[in-house]
């Protein structure tokens, strides 16, 4: 009886297998009724920030195209898809999005490390992807059919420097995520520059998932810096700021664009960070975005990744317009001719090396809301 | 039911002549290469990617099943030897970028190499842990394999080898297809089934029974530990190095306890012990996941219910002791 | 000098942690010689209970020392009942079983507990931060030597301590000069004569996984105050927890404590000393500690080898 029970398992799965192998044959590819882009991002996991403030931007973008009669005459269609966070699950969503959704394009990621991952998927066959935020330069190294929308952690991490020098700080001390290259690149272009003018007061390292900074914290305060650069993610930024104020430090701490994100209250006052944008910037691009997210979110003010999502996808969606066709050669080569195209957040050409030369915006946390303390534009 | 004492002729699957046995072997992996061609023609990708996975999946169950299940050697940290493997084959393919031709012959090296590195490993982790027993061998191999994981976080670079660190490494070459995947399987299986159903494979299940009476009996228990180490592992890194190559993209996040414990869930679910009843869950274990797409975020919480329950009401797995050809009776003896 | 004095006792304080955590898997090791994989994920669900306690009572403006109460003993009660129920619905079934069957139903429950609560509907996979309750304020501030910088003990640390060590003295008390306790020492000393000898041995394990899964919640509490609330936080603090305990000799009471202690303060001064480029490796010192001690003592500094634990 058992052993029937057993048989029977065994050679149902066989049978299981076989029929997916026939059903799985290829089939030609359908004419859909739809423009159908992929977007692949963290929207659980400790970055969810990151994922859902991109996911909304994005979502605006489409709603705005589709009320205009959507592209080609069809309507536009985002698949989303989350990666929770994780680089071996943006791989398959990105394959799952490729291969069995058959979209013409990809939208995401932010983390830098995950772009990288989903990007060689989008490479190995061939589809265009625009990255909103990640500013890791490796992410579009030699590689044909990945593009970002947002700078480069070279530009970020010298103006994170010359912001330092022009606030008088004279040492800094660096404290960056050893299991992050954003953070280690970040951390790497800002020593680079700040050096040459001022004094690295001490370097110490933690890892992403940590929850206690006191060892690396005490370092730090034994250094006395006038400030400390922190170019993390910011779950932990959070959690190193509460830290650091307990014990006593009370300088102020600057980063990058991973700070978005972070809890704005009594630890965080007085701390910069740069980043894609600021709510207050008065060109009429930004504000005109800013009241139309407020009104398709009831009232809730847009985030750096709001924005840049906002951008990648009327960026792919103009190229694919400009291309006048579904084909995903003609719209990787429509993205990489993109000159002087309108963004929400600036004018977006795409260069050489398949970025976009963008300003930079530096944030001041004060009285629990970020206000504009300087816009540095790109050489 | 009736107890059974073992004859050589219940130990060997089936009652065919070797030889036969043989050339269907050989007939399979000749068939092996024009279906791998007729299946990236005409199967969809995702579902080419999808056996894919299962074959690789295959291979891990039934190497962990030969350190689990047959040697009664509690491993948890399997994925860290596929890590060894997965690392060794991607870093180097990354770094020397063969192509075309030179692929034949490089990418079967490749995952002997791997398997080699991974086998090593397994003589690191086999042989300090001789002396423990039950839950502290696999609190041990746990250890291992997160320490493992830990090292290949911090390596970015061996001279002028690129490892990638935290940040994983990508742009590896893909190169694993049908054909090297399910070689690589059938290997594996026959390798595995052909040593433990024979009389040199005898002693792994003594070992598993009683060690002490097996010491007592004469059997080298040392040597055959470690021995079923180092070929789970072997293969474990071949896996790896398959696994490398699927997508190109290579994160030491994706090798950590989650990983082994769901290698370890398909040698319990399939049954500890029964090579086919690893394939069989392994098989399952991989397309359970496409079945659940909608139901994403519940899918590790079904998991984790099915371990538990699968373990309340049947701890020796669906498959138990048996193999396929061997359902009726159970393979050994008293307790079981 | 100064410096090496706060990282010791910065040490101790999350040391003081790992103890708590601690005593829950030596305790259940004595009494069945069982891991409890799934006691880091009670000490989990423990921080999350304090928070579900904490934000509506923070939110009705209630004082300080009442919310504090409230959601220690909440947190305490709550993983009391899971623990229970644990031991009752996925251990139990198993006794007779080979042990591994048990274990392997522990990383079970392990990955249960924290799967359901990464699923949004229950908690969501994204950290929260409990509500303030109270500004962190040094309470013992000395100078050393020339340093600048005081000393600091602050308010939480000594919270913490207090807490563990009071905890711990009541532990110990109950151990040894309780029935109950006796009992518990019975069972742990030899399984089968304790049941002959008339005592009620269910209910004596019931009573264990109680008692350190309340301890587990007391950690989580803290924790939570002391960093945030998210699913996976018993996975890392579990192990390192568990080191703790083979480390002082599982089945050992007060080397589960040593043993706590010391991990933090090896993970500490790890952190604090060694150079920028190694520092990722401090992750691995919990296994690499495991491991030796496994190899060279596998008792543990405070185990004995046979039966004598607590």
């Amino acid at each position: 009886m058992l052993a029937k029970a057993i048989r029977f398992v065994c050679y149902s799965t066989l049978l299981l297998v076989a029929s997916l192998a026939i059903s799985g044959c290829k089939k030609p590819p359908v004419q859909s009724n739809e423009i159908l882009i992929g977007e692949y991002g963290s929207l659980t996991g400790s970055t969810a920030v990151f994922g859902q403030g991109t996911h909304k931007g994005i979502m605006l973008a489409v709603d705005e195209v589709n009320a205009a009669g959507g592209l080609l005459g069809k309507p536009v269609r985002v698949i989303t898809e989350d990666d929770e966070g994780n680089q071996d699950e943006a791989v398959s969503v990105v394959k799952k999005l490729i291969d069995l959704d058959g979209v013409i394009g990809v939208l995401g990621e932010v983390a830098s490390t995950r772009s990288l991952a989903g990007g060689g998927v989008c490479e190995d066959e061939h589809v265009p992807m625009i990255s909103p935020s990640s500013t890791n330069p490796d992410v579009t190294k030699d590689r044909k059919y990945v593009f970002r929308v947002c700078f480069t952690d070279d530009f970020q991490g010298s103006v994170g420097a010359q912001f330092a020098v022009k606030q008088g700080w004279k040492k800094v001390a660096v404290l960056s995520s050893a299991n992050s290259d954003y953070s280690k690149k970040l951390s790497y272009f800002f020593t680079q520059t700040f050096s040459q003018s001022g004094q690295i007061a001490a370097a110490e390292t933690y890892n992403d998932g940590d929850t206690d900074f006191a060892p690396q914290l005490t370092g730090i305060r034994a250094a006395a810096p006038d400030a400390v650069y922190l170019p993390g993610y910011y779950t932990e930024i959070d959690l190193i700021l509460k830290q650091a104020r307990d014990l006593g430090i009370t300088c102020p701490f600057f980063g990058g664009d991973g700070w978005d994100g972070v809890t704005l209250d009594k630890t965080s006052e007085g701390c910069y960070f740069t980043n894609h944008y600021s709510p207050e910037d008065p060109r009429p691009s930004v504000q005109t975005f800013i009241k139309s997210y407020e009104a398709k979110y009831n009232g809730e003010v847009p985030d750096a990744f709001g924005i840049t999502g906002y951008d990648a996808a009327n960026v792919m969606f103009d190229a694919i317009k400009r291309a006048n066709s579904t084909d995903r050669e003609a719209i990787t080569a429509a993205i990489a001719s993109t000159t002087n195209f309108p963004g929400a957040g600036g004018s977006i050409t795409i260069d050489a090396n398949h970025n976009a030369k963008k300003p930079i915006c530096i944030l001041e946390i004060t009285g629990g809301k970020t206000h504009l303390a300087d816009t540095i534009q790109p050489q | 039911m009736a107890e059974q004492t073992l004859t050589p002729t219940m130990l060997h699957p089936g009652r065919i002549p070797i030889w036969v046995a043989n050339v269907a072997i050989l007939i399979l992996i000749a068939i092996l290469w024009p279906l791998s061609n007729a299946f990236d023609k005409y199967l969809d990708p995702y579902f080419l990617d999808l056996l894919i996975h299962i074959g690789i999946a295959i291979i891990l169950a039934v190497s962990l099943n030969l350190i689990n299940g047959i040697t009664g050697q509690f491993s948890l940290g399997h994925a860290g030897f596929m890590a060894v493997g997965a690392y060794t084959g991607g870093v180097l393919l990354k770094h020397y970028s063969p192509q075309g031709a030179q692929l034949l012959v490089v990418f079967p090296a490749l995952m002997i190499l791997g398997g080699v590195v991974a086998g090593a490993a397994g003589v690191i982790v086999g042989v300090p842990t001789l002396r423990l027993r039950g839950d502290y061998l696999a609190i041990a191999t746990l250890g291992f394999g997160q320490i493992i994981t830990v090292i290949l976080n911090q390596i970015d670079s061996v001279g002028s080898f690129e490892f990638g660190g935290s940040a994983g490494l990508h742009n590896i070459p893909i190169v694993t297809n049908f054909f090297w995947t399910y070689l690589a399987v059938v290997i594996c299986v026959v390798t595995i089934a052909r040593l433990v159903y024979s009389q040199k494979g005898r002693p792994f299940f003594a070992v598993r029974e009683d060690e002490i009476a097996a010491a007592a009996m004469g059997v080298d228990t040392t040597f055959y530990k470690v021995a079923a180490f180092v070929i789970g592992a072997f293969f474990a890194g071949m896996a790896g190095v398959l696994s490398a190559t699927v997508s190109g993209n290579l994160d030491p996040a994706g090798f950590n306890f989650v990983k082994s414990i769901e290698i370890v869930m398909m040698v319990v679910i399939g049954g500890s012990g029964s090579i086919t009843g690893s394939i069989f869950a392994a098989a399952i274990l991989t397309l359970l996941p496409e079945y659940l797409r909608g139901l994403e975020s519940w899918r590790l919480v079904i998991y984790a219910l099915l371990l538990i329950v699968m373990m309340l009401l049947r701890p020796e797995g669906v498959l138990g002791n048996r193999e396929l050809w061997r359902t009726r009776r159970k393979l050994l003896v008293p307790g079981r | 000098m100064a410096i090496l004095l706060q990282q010791l006792i910065n040490g101790l304080a999350i040391g003081a942690v790992y103890a708590l955590i601690a005593l829950g898997y030596t305790m259940v090791y004595g009494v069945l010689k069982f891991i409890n994989f799934a006691h880091g994920d009670v000490y989990m669900v423990g921080a999350v209970i304090g928070y579900a306690l904490a934000v509506p009572l923070v939110h009705a403006g209630a004082p300080v020392g009442v919310t504090l109460l409230i959601i220690f003993l909440g947190a305490m009660l709550g993983c009391a009942t899971l623990g229970f129920f644990i031991e009752l619905l996925c251990y139990r079934p198993l006794r007779k079983r080979p042990r591994l069957v048990a274990l392997i139903t522990a990383i079970g429950v392990s990955l249960l507990l924290e799967n359901l609560f990464q699923n949004p509907a229950v908690f969501g996979a994204n950290p929260r931060t409990m509500p303030h309750l109270f500004d962190i304020k040094p309470v013992i501030s000395f100078h050393v030597g020339s340093s600048p910088d005081p000393v600091t003990i602050n308010n939480l640390d000594l919270i913490t301590l207090s807490l563990c060590l009071v905890l711990m003295t009541g532990l110990t008390w109950f151990v040894l000069k309780t029935r109950t306790g006796l009992a518990l020492r019975a069972v742990s000393f030899r399984f089968d004569t304790a049941s002959l000898m008339g005592i009620n041995t269910d209910w004596v394990i019931s009573v264990t996984f109680m008692l350190g899964s309340a301890l587990a919640a007391v950690a989580g509490v803290v924790d939570a105050m002391r960093y945030h609330v998210e699913p996976l936080m018993g996975l890392s603090q579990g192990i390192k927890a568990f080191v703790a305990a083979v480390l002082g000799g599982i089945g050992s009471i007060p080397g589960a404590v040593l043993g706590g202690l010391i991990m933090g303060l090896v993970e500490t001064l790890l952190k604090g000393y060694l150079p920028s480029a190694y520092s990722g490796y401090s992750d691995a010192a919990a296994f690499f500690v495991l491991i030796l001690i496994l190899l060279i003592r596998p008792t543990g500094l405070l185990g004995k080898p046979i039966a004598e634990k607590v």
